[in-house]
């Protein structure tokens, strides 16, 4: 298992500067950011890194100012939704499409990804070898083969090994999940 | 949060694929990317003839001060000079 930085702890490392720590949190919302403006606004991919690089660029500026370190993903989704927002209204004025999504869509979605973040923060604490072995299979849709050739195992153990990754993932969400419950 | 059993966890890992290399790199070298545009705006508030050139043709007039014109510069650039 690693040990996983909350999220309040990696802003406070951002506020003082740390080089390191900016990084880190570029790596741990970028899916995030990525997926809000794909998945949730359906923005082509050229919009998308529009409204990626000025989340990020707004994060970087308004750190400092943010009032609660714990709260920075549900401030990163308000930002990149109203950046996308403003992205759809702006492609909007010269073509016939429509500017502004279905509110209840996209809330549906940004609900999925907060859980999916739930799982990634999961499996950031797992750590390797599995986080790699599944971030290859569910995130980057590797087949058994590519992931075996890459790490120097035959196919059938890749899917074995997934099976019982995914079976400690599970275990680590329902630690969580008891930790979070009031006794 | 909901129960998780494995077939969602799956299902959820796959809504989060990677963002573009490139797009991750550019967002991390941000702070470095500050220092440069602070350090051009400065520079355009307090030269007249270095701003006409940057108002000329901005790219050019980035890389001809030494630094690397990439989009993601050359867009804020242009945002922040509106206000000089």
């Amino acid at each position: 298992m690693t040990v996983e930085q909350s999220d309040a702890q990696l802003v406070s490392r951002c506020r003082e500067g740390d080089a390191d720590a900016w990084n880190e949190f570029v790596e741990r919302f970028s899916r995030y950011v990525y997926a809000i403006c794909g998945r949730g606004f359906r923005l082509a991919q050229h919009d998308a890194e529009d409204v990626f690089q000025e989340v990020f660029a707004r994060a970087f500026e308004k750190l400092p100012e943010l009032r609660s370190d714990d709260a920075v993903r549900p401030w990163l989704a308000m930002l990149t939704r109203r950046l996308c927002i403003d992205k759809l209204r702006l492609l909007a004025r010269d073509t016939t499409s429509e500017a502004d999504p279905d509110e209840e869509e996209v809330g549906d979605v940004l609900a999925q990804l907060d859980d999916a973040m739930a799982v990634r923060a999961a499996l950031d604490s797992v750590g390797d070898p599995c986080r790699e072995i599944l971030d290859r299979f569910f995130c980057r849709d590797e087949s058994y083969r590519t992931i075996g050739d890459s790490l120097d195992m035959p196919a059938g153990t890749v899917a074995s090994r997934i099976s019982r990754c995914l079976e400690k993932v599970r275990v680590e969400l329902d630690g969580r999940s008891r930790g979070s419950r009031p006794s | 949060m909901n129960e998780f059993d494995e077939e969602r966890i799956g299902r959820l890992l796959r809504l989060l694929p990677p963002a573009p290399e490139g797009w991750v790199r550019a967002a991390q070298e941000l702070p470095a990317a500050r220092a440069m545009l602070d350090e051009l705006v400065a520079r355009a508030e307090q030269d007249a003839a270095f701003r006409l050139q940057l108002q000329a043709d901005l790219e050019r007039a980035v890389a001809a001060a030494g630094y690397e014109p990439s989009p993601f510069v050359i867009s804020r650039l242009r945002r922040l000079l509106r206000t000089v």
